[in-house]
């Protein structure tokens, strides 16, 4: 069985464009990462997946229940981290928790104070005072403490310390290997790298590209700046060049140890190799 | 239970401070009768000669000597006034403050229905008006009690019953229109209670405007009528909770289909 299936999938706001013609099939216990930047539509999707906005088109159908008819049964099988974590005010952390499982008819208290420990998250604490990094680990306790199928992550590491993001990932792959769908949604490429199998692009609602991360990965190009003087000519694999007093920065995606024999030719005072952003890897799909 | 319980620990603050400034008004204004009384015979002449302000609160058809003509107009002014504000301010804000306060989508991706959703909160409101209007009444035939007043009984429990009801039509309508806002609800609410008293008065006030009652709820809570016919008014009170009615399917229909964006 799938536990994600769309098909055509889509939203409008009136005439606002939400998502459109989503088509997504991710299979039970996978991994599956869901990008693309602000606005592109990924919380429209999860959100419709998760029955608070209703599709204006196509169907969908999660964990096998319809996301219109079956909402409560997809809601109890499912784990969301939101975006940006809210809670009623005046409410300790522990009465989030204990009103969240109690809205599952659940008794979490084992799984949540273990959540909690490796989390380091105070549960005397009002959720009011709470950093937007605390509140985000309150989200993540109510969203695994019932022990899901699946688990659909809004942009989970925003607010979070590394470490957490470590910690947070570690119980993520141990609950994937227990069993546990896990769907990422981020625009953060290294974390979809990292940590899934396969992965979907979404841009102006539209999904460009899903495939495994590993073939995405052999598209995926560097932006790659060079202060001082370097010669690219016989460099293959090099796109979008921007020069600007005495520094050099392009998209490269050739091997690597033509890169560094090129760069050690010239005379370099420094260096950066980093991820494109994401629209420099949209540009490289349709250029494709 | 799990949402009734949350949502009456939410509004415990603001049940509590709106229960005890009523009844702590209630309370002032009987303690307030017995020194007021004697001095009534010339009071009477002067608030029955103040022209449509006269007729407004219809102390034309009441005797500010006796406790029921007293605690229709003082007491009843702010039983109706408060409990109308505590009735509309709780309801309006009961669905719409999930997304004003941005946790709608914490709310909503527990596997509980919208339809649930609605009646959990709704019966909160009910409860909490409930619970408010049995307090004002201990409080106030405790009071009257204490200044050793006779009870009227009937006027008393008509008056009410009254004003109990129509807290329950504009939380039933406040209600409705909770469904339908996002955010910056009270203003609503508050609106919507104060535009029904100032309807009631302007009926009162000019006979062309009679019609009115049959908007307002304040129309069946009239003390002057309730004392004079010794019931309350079927006709208006059948329809107030009528419109009551209408607010509360308006809720569940456009909250069972509502997108929730924030």
């Amino acid at each position: 069985m799938e536990a994600i299936r769309t098909e055509n999938l889509s939203k409008y706001y009136g005439k606002a464009r939400g998502i459109e013609q989503i088509s997504l099939s991710v299979a039970e216990g996978e991994f599956f990462g869901f990008i693309g930047p602000n606005g592109a539509g990924k919380s429209t999707t999860i959100r419709t997946l998760l029955g608070l906005i209703c599709p204006t088109g196509g169907q969908a159908a999660v964990l096998g229940f319809d996301i219109v008819k079956e909402k409560e049964q997809i809601l109890a099988r499912t784990g969301y981290l939101p975006s940006e974590a809210m809670f009623h005010p005046g409410m300790r952390v522990r009465d989030v928790l204990k009103f969240s499982a109690d809205l599952r008819k659940k008794d979490c208290r084992e799984a949540a104070d273990g959540l909690c420990e490796r989390l380091q998250l105070d549960t005397r604490r009002k959720v009011d005072e709470l950093s937007f990094g605390n509140r985000k680990k309150v989200a993540i306790v109510c969203a695994l403490q019932h022990e899901p199928q699946l688990l659909i992550l809004d942009e989970p590491t925003s607010g979070l310390d590394p470490l957490m993001q470590k910690a947070f990932f570690e119980i993520l792959r141990e609950r994937n290997g227990k069993g546990t769908t896990v769907f990422l949604s981020s625009h953060i490429l290294s974390e979809i790298q990292r940590n899934c199998s396969r992965a979907a692009i979404i841009r102006a609602g539209r999904i460009i590209v899903c495939d495994s991360v590993d073939a995405l990965s052999q598209t995926n190009a560097r932006r790659v700046t060079v202060h001082g003087s370097v010669s690219l000519e016989g460099l293959s694999g090099v796109r979008d060049i921007r020069e600007a007093d005495g520094t050099v920065s392009f998209l490269y995606n050739g091997a690597m140890n033509a890169l560094l024999r090129t760069l050690a030719a010239g005379e370099v005072t420094d260096l950066s190799v980093s991820e494109p952003d994401l629209e420099e890897i949209f540009l490289h799909f349709y250029e494709k | 239970m799990t949402l009734i319980k949350h949502e009456l620990r939410q509004g415990k603050l603001s049940f509590l401070i709106w229960t005890a400034s009523i009844g702590a008004l209630l309370a002032i204004c009987i303690f307030l009768f017995p020194e007021m009384k004697g001095q009534m015979e010339g009071v009477n002449d002067i608030f029955a000669s103040m022209g449509s302000f006269t007729e407004a609160f219809g102390m034309d058809r009441l005797n500010f000597g006796t406790l029921i003509g007293f605690y229709a107009v003082e007491c009843g002014n702010v039983l109706g006034l408060g409990g109308a504000f505590f009735a509309s301010l709780c309801a309006v804000g009961m669905l719409s403050k999930e997304e004003k306060d941005r946790t709608a989508e914490f709310l909503l991706t527990h596997p509980v229905s919208r339809r649930r959703i609605v009646t959990g909160k709704l019966s909160a409101v009910f409860v909490q008006i409930v619970a408010m209007n049995a307090i004002l009444y201990a409080i106030s035939m405790g009071s009257i009690m204490a200044v050793g007043e006779e009870i009227p009984w009937k006027e008393l429990n008509l008056f009410h019953l009254a004003y109990f009801l129509l807290q329950l039509e504009l939380a039933g309508i406040c209600f409705g229109v909770s469904a339908f806002m996002r955010k910056g609800s009270a203003g609503a609410g508050l609106g919507i209670a104060a535009m029904m008293y100032f309807l009631n008065l302007v009926a009162n006030i000019t006979e062309a405007a009679e019609f009115l009652k049959y908007i307002t709820p304040f129309g069946y809570c009239e003390g002057a009528e309730i004392v004079a016919n010794g019931r309350l008014d079927g006709g208006l009170l059948a329809l107030g909770l009528a419109f009551g009615a209408v607010g509360i399917v308006a809720a569940y229909l456009q909250y069972c289909r509502k997108d929730i964006t924030v």
